[in-house]
């Protein structure tokens, strides 16, 4: 007499439509769709990103020919930097640097000029402040641009080739005081992730205690369903919210923020659905565990803020302890990080992708199967 | 399932909260086509006990079977078969009615579902509002509701926890019209009430108090076993005689019900000669047939005699 219990597409889909017309009439549900993306890019994008023009820079000038001063002249030009102090040697343009007078020092070697035209590329050495990677992030970003530009002159006819290869000098950047160089640039794409996770486990987080404290899960529960059905169920509907949020960033990314877009957009966006879910899955699973919204709300905070932290997007992750990184690596926010910086910026494709998906993917089961193995079919 | 077979058959039936047992060892047998009523105090364990019996809660102890099914072990199938009506409201108030109607129809995965959705629109009589919030309806309309959805899997037995709480008097009437005209075409209702009008509508009932079953059977027969005498007295001053009859050994209860005073007692003999010094002008004692009420009352004060114990 007992029919076998069964998974039924039909329930599920019973339960998305329902969830998906609740999150139409909650104005929360737009809240967070729009509201804190724009507010967290507003706070973290421009608070940081205020392009700072004018910086000061010192010179250490051994070369005698006429292009270095054409590329000083023509950093001069671009109003990222300012020459406020030639020296002489280096400890003296690193007493500079350590007293925070100056922010950057560019050196331009001995027979700087000679080698360049020689096509030797000589080295060009700049060395920057970046305890406030901000800061310099912007005027570093363009120096190669710069130099190319100023040298477009000085290298024609058989030394064209030059131009259009490697280009004819070797910038070298130091970034000190700080390894791990975080711009604009990384912080942008980083915002995704962290703006996923916080709305994503919150939303979900709620969805379980809510019924609850509504009462309607008495309801829910005298129905024939079963644990898989209500959860997944609930997640699909926000899967959308997490991709216009992640439409709405980038976006943002592009057009007020001038973040490069290196690697494929569709491979962000598929990467991204993997790691919407495992944001999903694991806010669900805290509201099967939570007793009531409150305790929901707790744990989304717990979970979130160990993510950010250890995550690499507040704190370079090199520069963390190797117990911190070992935690770090479990956060699924921690290789996400990795990927959106990997394809916006370095064009990442899905070979370097994979190698930090699949442990996404794994984050996303484990989270799920708890879940489900923890939702009450009970009231007890 | 033909009638008089067994819809519910369960033995005791026990859940303990904080080491407190708030059903305690009922046993409970309903039979097809039966208006079975389920009284009690608040707090009596009636929405436990229907919990229990629609697989929400795990019973402690206890077995048997609903609807033929193991009531412990296959709720899935139970649940299938039952409709169940909190006692609170708990369909979802963001969602429209016909939405509501919609979903539970997928949950029990309805095969022609939307023709199921729109005869119960029309049963309703809600035609042209199905699109209203179902948190906008009253009291009433969210009883017709909830009813109705309760309804649109073609449910065997159906278990509904007061559900005629805080609704008007036409409605209550309304509703217990379709539950006689639903139970003679075959199904079995198992009824929680505060209500004596509406016990006196079941075909049989039950009378739970502190978790413990007191008393079952067809009205009179619930009379019967508490084997009350009652004395109706009219008369000037009859709060008075109240307080002072009260104070006396040998009677249970002295209740107003208009302008009579029920006074009675399981003890025959001593309440006679505890109303003997009144039995006098300006009263008028008549010997009467104990009501319902009179009996639930007496079992209710038995009872917490027994638990303060
Ligand atoms: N989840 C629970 N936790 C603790 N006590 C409960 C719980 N549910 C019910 N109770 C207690 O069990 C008793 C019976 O409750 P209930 O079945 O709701 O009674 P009724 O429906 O007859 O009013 C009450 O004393 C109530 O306080
Ligand atoms: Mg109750």
């Amino acid at each position: 007499m007992t029919r076998h219990s069964h998974f039924s597409f039909q329930r599920l889909l019973g339960i998305i439509v329902k969830e998906f017309t609740q999150m139409r009439r909650d104005r929360l549900t737009f809240a967070m769709m729009l509201g804190i993306p724009l507010l967290q890019l507003t706070l973290f994008g421009y608070a940081i990103n205020a392009d700072p023009r004018h910086l000061p820079a010192a010179v250490l000038l051994a070369d005698q020919g006429p292009q270095g001063r054409t590329l000083l002249q023509a950093m001069k030009n671009s109003t990222y930097f300012d020459f406020v102090r030639q020296v002489s040697t280096e400890t003296e343009a690193h007493n500079l640097l350590a007293r925070g007078q100056v922010q950057f020092v560019v050196n331009i070697p001995e027979n700087f000029s000679r080698d360049l035209l020689r096509g030797d590329r000589p080295a060009l050495l700049v060395e920057a402040d970046a305890t406030d990677p901000a800061a310099t992030g912007n005027a570093l970003g363009q120096l190669n641009a710069i130099f190319s530009a100023a040298l477009l002159n000085d290298l024609k006819g058989p030394l064209e080739s030059l131009a259009a290869t490697d280009g004819p000098i070797d910038l070298r950047v130091h970034a000190l005081y700080n390894p791990e160089v975080i711009t604009q640039y990384n912080i942008v794409p980083g915002l995704m992730g962290v703006i996923l996770t916080m709305t994503m486990i919150m939303i979900t987080g709620l969805a379980i205690t809510r019924e609850r404290e509504r009462g309607t899960m008495e309801n829910l529960l005298s129905m024939p369903t079963r644990p898989s059905e209500v959860l997944i169920g609930k997640i699909v509907p926000y899967i959308f919210v997490g991709y216009i949020q992640v439409g709405v960033i980038l976006v943002a990314s592009y057009f007020l923020f001038h973040v490069p877009m290196q690697g494929s957009i569709l491979l962000l966006l598929l990467v991204a659905l993997v790691f919407i879910a495992a944001n999903l899955a694991m806010g669900i699973t805290f509201s099967t565990i939570a007793k009531n919204q409150l305790q929901a709300m707790q744990m989304t905070f717990f979970a979130f803020l160990p993510s950010i932290l250890l995550s690499g997007f507040m704190f370079p992750f090199r520069g963390m302890p190797p117990w911190a990184q070992l935690i770090g690596e479990v956060f699924p926010l921690t290789h996400f990080l990795r990927i959106v910086r990997g394809i916006l910026l370095k064009g990442n494709t899905s070979v370097e992708v994979m190698n930090q998906l699949w442990q996404i993917a794994l984050f996303a089961v484990v989270a799920m199967a708890i879940g489900i193995k923890r939702y009450r079919q009970t009231l007890d | 399932m033909k009638n008089g077979e067994l819809i519910v058959d369960v033995r005791g039936m026990t859940k303990h909260y904080d080491g407190r047992a708030v059903v305690d060892h009922v046993d409970l047998q309903v039979r097809a086509g039966e208006i079975y009523g389920f009284l009690g105090p608040n707090g009596s364990g009636k929405t436990t006990f229907l919990r229990m019996l629609c697989g929400l809660l795990r019973a402690d102890e206890g077995s048997g079977t609903c609807l033929g099914h193991d009531v412990i072990r296959e709720s899935e199938a139970i649940k299938r078969e039952v409709g169940y009506m909190t006692q609170r409201f708990s369909f979802w108030e963001d969602l429209s009615i016909e939405e509501n109607l919609d979903f539970v129809a997928r949950m029990y995965e309805l095969k022609k579902r939307r023709q199921a959705v729109r005869e119960s629109i029309e049963q309703l009589g809600l035609a042209g509002r199905e699109k209203q919030l179902a948190g906008q309806l009253s009291g009433g309309w969210k009883q017709r509701l909830a009813l109705t959805a309760c309804l649109i899997h073609n449910p065997k037995l159906l278990l509904l926890d007061e559900p005629t709480a805080g609704v008007d008097p036409k409605a209550r009437r309304d509703f217990w019209e379709q539950i006689h005209r639903l139970a003679a075409k075959g199904l079995t209702f198992l009824i929680t009430t505060h209500y004596m009008d509406e016990a006196e509508r079941c075909h049989r009932l039950a009378y739970i108090a502190y978790g413990k079953l007191l008393a079952h059977g067809t009205v009179d027969e619930v009379i019967g076993q508490v084997g009350l005498t009652t004395w109706s007295v009219s008369g000037p001053g009859l709060p008075h005689l109240a307080e002072e009859l009260r104070a006396r050994q040998g009677i249970q209860q002295a209740v107003a019900f208009g302008n009579a005073l029920h006074v009675s007692s399981d003890d025959a003999a001593a309440l006679e000669q505890a109303i003997a010094p009144f039995r006098h002008a300006p009263y008028d004692w008549r010997k009467i047939p104990s009501g319902l009420e009179d009996a639930f009352i007496s079992l209710m004060e038995v009872s917490k005699d027994n638990f303060a114990k």
